[in-house]
């Protein structure tokens, strides 16, 4: 049977934020992909604004999604005012792909 | 300087000379006086850290979680009910290695309704993970609590110091209170590394898998463990500046004792005179205080154990269903011994009922006996 | 970039102080609470979080989502162990960090009320977020305080037959220095009143209405809208307290009908015509009462 080996003591129940939550991919909870039609986009950043992970990144004119992370909710796509989001059924197997 | 102090008084003056930084308390019969008199030392200036007047005692032992965990020097007090409201905290601050230092003031718990003192609420703590010391004066009251902080703020452990209700608590007592320089000597200010800090953000307590949750787990009990020696450490450092000496149990003429009494809290003194009445008679009697309850003692009372020389357990509290715990405890203790002496319980001086000089010597001649039965006593109130 | 995009952008903070990758439902309202509020807040800010959704969110073992640190407490004890905080840092020599008791609304309106409340009473240097989702969520959709009634959960099938308890009331009964309510919908005015809260010294409470996809039962896309309908229809009128000063912050006249907000919410399909019907009275009553304060 596997013993614990002898660990420092003074350890305190303690976690560090080297460790980011963003070393956990949540893109792989997709099943709808939102996509920006570039040519309709305001650039209003609405998208930005109400992204519930966080996301999107907002420094170029059309804003940039990181598929790595984004849960498909859809509020993006929900509260765009032009409706250029799209949500597009996600294959599977690409799920974590980072756009 | 010499002060005349109740049990509650000597507390709180050592809660002051430790340099608390924040207390949070919430009154409750017995302990109230020391809430009470911290109220008075803070207006005098003798305490000057910050306190919190809690509404409950859940909530007393939450504000020391936060504020340990910011770094505070923390104490509170409190008594049965209270202590038993408190209890969930009390898994949560061990758990969160928070050397926090609180003071119990022994009374049994409801129901019926119960003023008087008896361990009930104490030991149903005994496995929260904190430290428990049980004062037999005043004077070790205070210097318990001193101890307390420094213990706990090197083990990162929790303590509770506990007194009996009234017969400690309500009761004048000469103490010697240390001056605040030699205290500050003996017990320097507590640095927390780790401490809450916006400039350094980390999660304390976050959800922990099996594997880390067993390690951590493990830790607080080699920490408690070793928290034996650390005790004897910081009690001879204590003794080199105030003069006193404190040990993990405390044996009185054990030598070639017949048969050993062994209780815990103020009943020891009064042990101690049945153990003199019975010698004065020609009975060879001894008896053992337990003063550090957890960690417990095994090694020092194996150490005192002698084949064929029965332990008579004065239980001032037990586990319905399993009997007398601190009976329990020494058997535990003594089993592993090949020649184990006999352990025979006595429920004795619950919800305040009288331990008598008289009630311990007739338990002492009981035992001596050494009868192979394993039923427990339970002994009337003597009044 | 547009001139709107601009304004957009501007309209909340940009810096992120909680990051992708938590582990939030799809559409979780509490998790853009969250954001905007530490987007108020800054980072000179600690969070004592009891049990609730976030003791999940914030990150689990050696991982955390928040750029801030945390303190996880017991259900019972946020505000108290917040106030500990406080004191701990005031004792250190630290009187600018804002401590912030961080709450749904089991460990408010219900477990947490009695520490709440000592802490309110005391007036207590501390910042009091209770993100209001309108049951136990996190282990799964029972009934609690703040559950409105009509609404299905798990321990109320039929739906629940107890109206709302009035916490605002309650919270307001013990004269906080500042009172507010927020929804993630109107973002702006969300982290205007943390910056708000942020300057206030002594104890501060706001409730966020944080609607919730798998809990009221409706598409994870349609979280803000919920939000803004709730303002819209007057079921969750934003306003705020300051030293007993009322002032709405969004008109409540006109309003649209509360169906508009019932319907498509899975929680309330049992609901008769009558029972909105009475919803609807209960908050023209709520809001007349509001206009006139």
């Amino acid at each position: 049977m596997p013993r614990l080996a002898e660990d420092p003591m003074f350890t305190p129940a303690t976690l560090r934020a080297d460790r980011p939550q963003r070393e956990n991919l949540t893109g792989d909870w997709r099943s709808l992909r939102p996509g920006i039609d570039a040519s309709r986009c305001t650039g209003c950043l609405l998208c930005w604004k109400f992204c519930p992970e966080a996301c999107v990144d907002a420094s170029s004119r059309v804003p940039v999604i990181d598929f790595a992370y984004c849960k498909g909710c859809g509020i993006c796509a929900a509260e765009c005012p032009p409706k250029c989001i799209e949500l597009a059924r996600e294959a599977e197997e690409d799920a974590c792909a980072k756009s | 300087m010499r002060k005349v102090l109740t049990g509650n008084q000597a507390a709180a003056w050592a809660a002051a000379l430790a340099s608390v930084d924040v207390v949070a308390a919430y009154p409750i019969t017995p302990a109230t006086q020391v809430c009470e008199t911290l109220a008075e030392l803070q207006a005098s200036g003798h305490y000057k850290g910050r306190y919190v007047k809690v509404e409950s005692e859940h909530s007393a032992m939450s504000a020391l979680l936060g504020a340990a965990s910011a770094g505070a020097r923390t104490f509170t007090a409190t008594s049965s009910q209270g202590l038993a409201y408190m209890h969930e905290m009390l898994h949560w601050v061990s758990g969160a290695r928070l050397p926090i230092v609180m003071v119990d003031v022994n009374r049994a718990l409801a129901a019926p309704w119960n003023l008087w003192s008896d361990q009930s609420d104490s030991l149903s703590q005994r496995d929260t993970g904190w430290l428990q010391f049980y004062c037999a004066s005043n004077q070790e009251v205070l210097d318990t609590t001193l101890m307390a902080f420094k213990i706990s703020e090197r083990l990162r452990l929790p303590s509770m110091v506990i007194m009996d209700g009234f017969t400690l608590s309500h009761t004048y007592e000469p103490v010697d209170v240390p001056g605040a320089e030699e205290v500050a000597r003996f017990l320097p200010p507590w640095r927390e590394p780790s401490a809450l800090d916006p400039k350094r953000p980390a999660a304390y307590g976050a959800l922990a898998l099996p594997k880390e949750f067993t390690r951590l787990r493990r830790r607080l009990e080699n920490d408690m463990q070793r928290a034996l020696e650390t005790i004897l450490e910081i009690s001879s450092e204590f003794e080199e500046a105030f003069g006193r000496s404190y040990g993990l149990i405390e044996p009185y003429r054990v030598g070639d004792a017949e048969a050993l009494l062994f209780c815990a809290g103020a009943a020891a003194s009064t042990m101690q005179e049945a153990v003199d009445a019975l010698r004065a008679r020609g009975k060879a009697a001894g008896g053992v205080r337990l003063r550090v309850a957890r960690p417990f003692p095994t090694y020092s009372v194996r150490a005192l154990s002698r084949p064929g020389v029965p332990w008579a357990v004065v239980d001032r509290a037990f586990s319905p269903g399993s009997g007398g715990v601190f009976r329990q405890e020494l058997e535990a203790a003594l089993y592993p011994l090949s020649r184990h002496p006999s352990v025979r319980g006595y429920i004795a001086g619950l919800g305040g009922a009288d331990v008598t000089v008289e009630l311990l010597s007739e338990i002492w001649e009981d035992a001596v006996l050494d009868r192979k039965d394993s039923t427990e006593a339970w002994m009337e109130d003597a009044r | 970039m547009s001139e709107t995009a601009r304004a957009a952008k501007k309209s909340i903070p940009e810096p992120e102080l909680m990051s992708a990758g938590h582990t939030a439902c799809q559409g979780c309202a509490a998790t853009l609470s969250m954001r905007y509020a530490l987007k108020g807040l800054g980072s000179e800010t600690i969070l004592v979080i009891p049990a609730c959704c976030w003791t999940v969110l914030a990150g689990a073992s050696k991982r955390t989502s928040l750029s801030v640190p945390v303190l996880h407490a017991p259900f019972a004890g946020a505000a108290a162990t917040a106030c500990g905080v406080k004191h701990g840092l005031v004792s250190r020599g630290d009187d600018s960090t804002t401590v912030v008791a961080w709450a749904g609304d089991g460990g408010t309106f219900d477990i947490g009320l009695q520490s709440l409340s000592g802490a309110a009473d005391r007036n207590e240097d501390i910042l009091y977020v209770c993100y209001d989702n309108e049951a136990y969520m996190n282990t799964g959709i029972q009934r609690s305080g703040g559950t409105p009634r009509g609404a299905w959960t798990m321990t109320t099938p039929e739906g629940a037959d107890r109206p709302k308890k009035d916490l605002d009331a309650i919270v307001e009964a013990h004269h906080p220095r500042y009172f507010a309510t927020a929804t993630p919908a109107f973002a702006e005015d969300l982290v205007r009143k943390f910056k708000k809260a942020r300057e206030v010294k002594g104890f501060r409470f706001i409730r966020i209405l944080s609607p919730c996809p798998p809990g009221w039962k409706y598409d994870p896309e349609a979280t803000v809208r919920y939000s803004r309908l709730a303002v819209q229809t007057g079921l969750f009128p934003l306003y705020e307290v300051e030293d007993g000063n009322f002032r709405l912050n969004r008109a409540l006249t006109p309003r649209r009908p509360v169906s508009e907000y019932l319907a498509g919410q899975g929680r309330y399909r049992g609901l008769s015509a009558d029972s909105v019907a009475r919803i609807q009275a209960e908050i023209d009553a709520r809001c007349a009462g509001l206009e006139k304060r």
